[in-house]
């Protein structure tokens, strides 16, 4: 992994400093953004930590006591209940239906539990146990509370482990925006700007050298006129001052002045 | 998230046991055992000669068929094939553990809470509470 954050390899323009500066605003946003996601997951996440531990502890209770009452039918019925309730297994009739709640963004599955009534003929044969069918009764019915409980139980627990899932992933992407994304726009930015400053630099550069090659040969020129100009009195006797007047006003194409 | 693994929504799934004899008879008696056509039970009961690869296998089984949305194991049967228990990350089907009538129910040894402990480690139940 790259331990400074490199840039992009882009073409230093201005069109790219305008498409960086946007990317580095989107970024922002959704970092924020997701942020504030972590945030609420987080809480209900610790919510869902502290209901199942208060399920989990109920939980033991209501098996403790489903257990005492399946003792007590067995006392009251004789062992063979165990093998009548073998044998007479067919098709469930506690049943559970699972669903998705869309949680702060997530999809948690939640689960119920519901009676399937049309397979409930199982039933009927035992409660026509010779011995104790009360107590038969009630044990069904404290085995029949305890999967409630532990339906809800399941419940909270894969909306805990989906819950978990979700806060690591986002918590990865606010991370790589915070300190891999952005860092590398940043520098694209301060690059890119870097590249147009230069460019400029040169072309001011440019410009005032070429400024100085002019005026130099501004003057170079008029060197060489004078110099004419001093050798024409020599040669046709005007005095200086004319032969200059003549040089440089009539450069200026001064109409008054007739050859 | 789109992608992830979607979480079926299932209108009838059932629930899968492996417990030991009493527990398993208190369950079915309330109604929860399924036999289907092909004689798969969607029980398991453990007792002292059940091997640990045939827990194994049922809890495999189980947690790789479609219509079974919960797995109630208990834990000291978890204890046995704890490996198997603790790398299952998918979120249905859900297992939970639960106690038996030997063995109290363990905070420290469940395996959704003890991956929890690292978060909250002032606070968690698997590390003693007041």
């Amino acid at each position: 992994m790259s331990g400074q954050s490199q840039r992009l390899n882009v073409v230093p323009t201005v069109t790219m400093l305008g498409v960086m500066k946007a990317r580095l605003v989107g970024a922002t946003r959704g970092h924020a953004l997701l942020k504030k996601k972590s945030d609420a997951l987080t809480v209900q996440f610790r919510q869902i930590l502290k209901k199942i531990i208060s399920t989990k502890e109920s939980m033991g209770d209501v098996m403790r006591n489903s257990s005492f009452a399946l003792t007590e039918a067995k006392y009251v019925a004789g062992d063979n209940i165990k093998h009548v309730v073998l044998e007479s297994v067919k098709s469930a009739s506690l049943r559970v239906r699972s669903r998705q709640d869309n949680v702060a963004g997530v999809k948690l599955p939640r689960f119920e539990h519901f009676t399937d009534h049309s397979a409930g003929d199982a039933k009927s044969d035992l409660t026509g146990l010779a011995r104790g069918g009360q107590q038969v009764q009630s044990c069904r019915t404290a085995y029949v509370k305890a999967i409630e409980v532990l339906v809800e139980l399941a419940s909270l627990q894969t909306s805990f482990l989906t819950l978990d899932e979700a806060i690591k992933t986002t918590n990865r992407r606010v991370n790589a925006l915070e300190n891999v994304v952005k860092p590398r726009l940043e520098n694209t930015i301060t690059y890119i700007k870097g590249e147009l400053d230069e460019l400029e630099r040169e072309d001011f550069f440019r410009l005032k050298k070429i400024q100085g090659y002019k005026k130099r040969e501004i003057e170079r020129r008029e060197q060489d006129a004078k110099k004419y100009a001093d050798n024409i009195p020599l040669k046709t006797g005007i005095s200086m001052n004319s032969a200059h007047n003549l040089i440089f006003v009539g450069a200026e194409k001064d109409d008054d002045i007739i050859f | 998230m789109a992608g992830r693994a979607q979480i079926r929504t299932n209108n009838s799934a059932l629930i899968a046991m492996i417990a030991d004899e009493d527990t398993v008879t208190g369950f079915l008696l309330a109604g929860v055992g399924n036999v289907d056509i092909r004689r798969k039970a969607n029980y398991l009961i453990v007792d002292s000669k059940t091997t640990v690869k045939a827990i194994e296998d049922a809890f495999k089984e189980f947690t790789s068929r479609e219509d079974i949305a919960v797995v109630l194991i208990s834990q000291y049967i978890a204890n046995m094939i704890r490996f198997l228990v603790d790398s299952y990350n998918k979120p249905v089907p859900a297992i939970l553990e639960i106690p038996s009538k030997d063995h109290p129910y363990d905070p420290a040894h469940d395996s959704v809470l003890s991956r929890v402990r690292y978060l909250f480690s002032a606070e968690s139940v698997a590390s003693g509470r007041r």
